[in-house]
């Protein structure tokens, strides 16, 4: 299997198939453009489970093509995936086939650009998506990582509520500025790679580079700056909360779900795998802004009144937790982390969806005048339940898992890093119940009584998520054997020696035996 | 004293010499040839002479020597004309360019269709506005057909600035493509007060700068005792007791040619004369002009003043990153789209002079790293075509007083016309350096050769200018796609005939192939080599 894989070009096909679908679906007429973009999405997510299929969990960078592409700057058109590459390209070609069903009706919204816009936009975010995942050369990862702005852009500004124009243009200023700071530090790369012998932008040549202490201190600053916008950090956030409040459920899913995860991955390939000593320099600023995102983000999620607002904010928290995770410098924190990334796009996912089905039937985002949902639409009412008990971090759901050990690495790193972290966690349950106390409990208004429940379209939209959120709850021993490897792998090349923590597989299996064992009470 | 027969590379120069000789023979028609038959012949005659020139361009190009001069260095290419003109690998390929653009901007001129059967120049230049005589020769159908041998002169002289292998060739071909650019430049159809005030504008402040260069000129040849750029160099590393002279004539030089490219402090006249130049003439000359003038001025700098770069390295600092600060935050509060491409056009002078001063010199090159010229190079190419494409566009955007310039016109374009909006927004993001297109390459790669020579401040202040020009950039996009218009003030897209839209597609799809495979061009760029003296 692995052998008929490496054969064909798997990567490019993955990435060139969404691209060419978005074409396709541009010029092809009008009529066909949601049933053709469904098609190449799940055309897609089967590609993405045959590299699933054939990865072999022993870690490394699998799957590898590399081809020159523009030989007097360095640059190779170079795609290979690892276990973290691996997680993200399946979490995005799982998400994207279940927005364009979830938003099958809203994007015949005849304000909006129509659903060829929306279609053909979205599979061009979903194919850069993937590119950026899959490169492995640093001008290539550049050139997609500004790319998906431009689809992300259109998807937030072409479609959604009132204001989102300007919404749109905010994302964009936040994210192209964060890029160009990102441009000079891959420009410094290249002349950091052209005095040490040929320039080169592969990441295995950038990865065998001896950076200069300041240098790479420097560069490291670029990366970092751009990760926090995308991820997004504290004070780089601003723009997240308009953001998914003026878009469509579905674009929020895509750019929340999928695209800042970029912010994230990123933080673990480039700034930890080409600058370790920079990042390891960095390290107390990181856990500060990342523990004021978990807090700050959980406080004023609780106070919003817009709940498409409130997702994005609790999300800010999330991304906090991922990049302390991620700083925490252990196995456990790396391993922790990108399950994390992995267990919150599931669950905001399914939470963005259910909170795009009730915006649909009451017809307004705001918390305050929506009540008594739970009698009238009692299938809504749990999906939206589990959504937010996966995202408050129930055991028995798999973000618990996550969550639990980053927790332990916040510990490891030091005891008040772990204090601070877990007062996100009462928050998240603070925000979570109250949303669901208000807007599904109490008294049933006579207007809302007319609602229908969730259809056959919605829960197909849905029960995937809540499937891969059970299951992940309960055995999440295939994310972790992804993981483990990618993260034991990116340490031992970075060479983190210094009080090395524990692997303690022992642990791991402790937490799950744990969970398992809470889950069954 | 004996008189030595000056002996001419004619088939090295055929470029230049078919270029003028067609400009001459425009010339002869618009003498011989009743008017009213004179529209077609002159047009095809202009086509016809550019193509060729460019075809004798590339024959030129493959067929150029390898040669070494005294220093060691190799380069491809000749020293022709007893030494004035310089035919080398840079000088091939910016004529090349240049005459692709000019192609491009009589093609633009040729247009008929958008003023309903009218050309967009002024049918009597001689008539005052609004005059009787003016509205008779408008009825007449009259159309000046001087403009193409004009425009055929400015190419020439455009082709001859780069070329040039002393100072006194370089001012003759900066009068040479200055000239006709000043006439044109007043000859719009409409709001002729406006086009003949930037004619006025350009021609008293050109004159004032070809003065500064004249005068540079002389202090160098009293410093040297030579005009030519290899005899500058050799005074230059011999060094002698005037170095006052030498600087304050590098600096006059400076002038004159910065005041072409428009950067600051000496942008002054590019807003005005952008916007009210008739269009067409403002594709060409933004591309045109700009191309012409940096290759002039590597040439200068790279060449005559190699010796003296640690002198003009620390001043084109400073006005890199005037221009590219002024030209980015002047463009905000624009509310007509040639002044903001104007004003855009003046950070781009910053971004191309971020390149030029990251010269070094061979030996600081790792091997297989590029030089500051093949960066500069690629700009201006990613830099014309989408300047070209977008005034193209700009021609095409109408309301019921002409061109719709006005900001707020040009609300929900994207809805009616989602393919003439949709190149537009593709334009703009290549000059905001957006990847996967041409200008990201470009700004890249001039970025990279600052930042290789040890210039980071410039390159830190080039990015966050960067981030504000996209922001202004943006804001039109937005205006297309996501603003309904206001009912009174909507501007349409005309249709333009065949020389119009070729144009634009020939330039947007140069502008995606630049941005996704850039590496045949780059090779070329590469295989030019450097400037050879």
């Amino acid at each position: 299997m692995n052998e008929a894989l490496n054969e064909i070009p798997v990567l490019s096909l993955l990435v060139w198939l969404p691209l060419v679908g978005a074409v396709a679906v541009a010029l092809l007429p009008r009529t066909m453009s949601k049933t053709l973009g469904l098609a190449v999405t799940l055309a897609t997510l089967l590609l993405g489970a045959l590299v699933a299929i054939g990865y072999q969990a022993d870690g490394g960078r699998q799957f590898a093509e590399t081809h020159e592409w523009i030989g007097a700057f360095g640059v190779h058109y170079a795609l290979a995936v690892d276990g973290l590459g691996l997680l993200l390209v399946l979490l995005t070609v799982l998400l994207v086939p279940l927005v364009l069903v979830a938003e099958w009706h809203l994007v015949d919204d005849p304000e909006g650009g129509g659903a060829r816009a929306f279609v053909a936009w979205a599979l061009a975010l979903e194919g850069l998506s993937l590119a950026v995942f899959c490169a492995t050369d640093v001008f290539l990862f550049y050139v997609v990582f500004e790319a998906t702005l431009i689809p992300a852009y259109f998807l937030v500004g072409g479609f959604g509520r009132e204001g989102r124009g300007r919404a749109a243009l905010k994302f964009l200023m936040f994210q192209l500025a964060g890029g160009l700071v990102l441009l000079a530090s891959v420009i410094g790369l290249y002349v950091v790679s052209a005095q040490a012998g040929p320039p080169s932008y592969l990441l295995g040549d950038l990865e065998a580079l001896d950076i200069d202490t300041e240098v790479g201190r420097w560069l490291f600053l670029g990366f970092f700056i751009a990760f926090a916008v995308k991820a997004p950090l504290f004070p780089l956030h601003t723009w997240l909360a308009d953001t998914t409040e003026k878009a469509t459920p579905g674009t929020s899913v895509l750019l929340v779900c999928v695209l800042d995860k970029i912010g994230t991955f990123g933080m673990i390939r480039f700034c930890l795998g080409l600058f370790p000593e920079a990042s390891e320099w960095a390290t107390p600023v990181v856990v500060t802004l990342a523990l004021i995102s978990i807090v700050y983000g959980a406080l004023i999620a609780i106070g919003q009144d817009d709940v498409l607002r409130l997702i994005g904010l609790t999300s800010l928290s999330h991304f906090g937790f991922i990049t302390l995770g991620i700083f925490a410098f252990s196995t456990q924190g790396g391993s922790g982390a990108i399950l994390y990334m992995v267990n919150h796009g599931l669950g905001t996912a399914l939470l963005f969806l259910a909170a795009g089905y009730v915006i649909q039937r009451t017809g307004t985002a705001s918390i305050r005048e929506m009540s008594g949902l739970e009698k009238v639409t009692p299938v809504l009412a749990g999906l939206f339940l589990v959504a937010g008990l996966a995202t408050l971090g129930l055991p028995g759901l798999s973000p618990f898992v996550s969550e639990f050990m980053v927790l332990l690495a916040a510990f490891d790193y030091h005891w008040w890093v772990g204090a601070i972290a877990i007062t996100g966690v009462v928050l998240s349950a603070i925000y979570v119940l109250w949303l669901y106390q208000r807007t599904f409990t109490g008294p049933t208004p006579e207007t809302a009584t007319g609602h229908r429940d969730v259809g056959v379209r919605e829960i197909a939209a849905a029960a995937p998520l809540v499937a891969a959120l059970v299951l992940f709850g309960f055995y999440p021993a295939p994310l972790l054997e992804v993981s483990n490897p990618m993260v034991e792998d990116l340490f031992a090349q970075i060479d983190v020696t210094d009080d090395p923590p524990a692997v303690d597989p022992a642990e791991v299996e402790q937490a799950d035996g744990e969970q398992a064992e809470e889950a069954s009470h | 004293m004996e008189f030595i027969k000056p002996t001419l590379e004619y088939a090295e120069l055929s470029p230049l010499l078919i270029v003028f000789g067609t400009a001459c023979l425009g010339i002869l028609l618009e003498a011989f040839l009743p008017r009213g038959v004179r529209r077609v012949p002159q047009i095809t005659l202009a086509i016809v002479g550019l193509t060729a020139a460019l075809i004798a361009t590339v024959v030129v190009g493959l067929g150029l020597d390898t040669t070494t001069d005294d220093a060691g260095r190799t380069g491809r290419g000749l020293v022709g004309a007893e030494g004035s003109i310089v035919v080398d690998g840079p000088t091939v390929y910016l004529w090349g360019l240049l005459l692709v653009f000019a192609i491009g901007g009589a093609l633009l001129f040729a247009e008929r269709r958008l003023e309903g059967g009218v050309s967009s120049f002024t049918p009597m230049a001689a008539a005052a506005p609004g005059s009787d005589t003016e509205r008779e020769a408008s009825t007449r159908g009259l159309e000046h057909t001087e403009i193409y041998p004009l425009l055929v002169f400015a190419a020439g002289g455009m082709l001859l600035f780069p070329a040039s292998g002393d100072l006194l060739t370089m001012f003759v071909a900066l009068e040479v493509l200055s000239l006709p650019l000043y006439l044109l430049c007043g000859l719009a159809r409409r709001r002729r007060l406006l086009s003949q005030e930037a004619a006025m504008k350009y021609f008293l402040l050109g004159a004032f700068a070809s003065g500064f260069f004249l005068y540079g000129a002389a202090l160098v040849y009293g410093y040297a005792g030579t005009m030519s750029f290899t005899g500058i160099n050799e005074a230059v590393h011999a060094g002698t007791e005037s170095r006052g002279l030498l600087l304050a004539g590098i600096a006059l030089l400076a002038v004159g040619l910065l005041f072409k490219v428009g950067a600051v402090p000496f942008q002054a006249w590019t807003p005005d004369v952008y916007q009210g130049a008739p269009t067409a003439v403002t594709a060409f000359m933004a591309a045109g002009t700009k191309i012409a003038a940096f290759g002039a001025l590597a040439r200068l700098l790279y060449v005559a003043f190699d010796g003296e770069r640690w002198s003009w390295q620390p001043v084109l600092w400073v006005i890199a990153i005037l221009s590219m600060i002024l030209g980015a935050v002047l463009a905000i509060p624009q509310t007509d789209v040639k002044r903001m491409l104007a004003y855009s056009s003046v950070a781009h002078s910053g971004f191309i002079l971020t390149g030029i001063l990251g010269a070094q010199s061979i030996g600081m090159l790792a091997e297989g790293q590029y030089s500051s010229l093949t960066g500069v190079l690629f700009y201006l190419t990613a830099y014309g075509f989408s300047m070209v494409g977008a005034f193209a566009i700009v021609t095409l955007v109408r309301d019921a007083g002409g061109e719709a310039g006005a900001f707020n016109h040009w609300a929900g374009l994207g809805k009616r016309s989602p393919l003439v909006a949709g190149a537009f927004a593709f334009f703009l993001l290549s000059m905001a350096g957006i990847p996967l297109t041409a200008g990201f390459i470009g700004k890249w790669a001039v970025f990279t050769s600052a930042m290789s020579a040890g210039a980071w401040p410039v390159v830190l202040v080039a990015i966050g200018s960067s981030i504000v020009a996209i922001f202004f950039y943006v804001r039109y996009v937005r205006l297309m796609f996501f603003h309904e218009p206001a009912a009174d003030e909507q501007a349409a897209v005309a249709v333009p005939s065949l020389l119009t839209s070729g144009t634009v597609v020939v330039c947007l799809v140069a502008t995606v192939a630049l941005g996704v495979v850039p590496g045949p061009v780059l090779d070329l760029v590469v295989g030019a080599g450097d400037f050879i003296r």
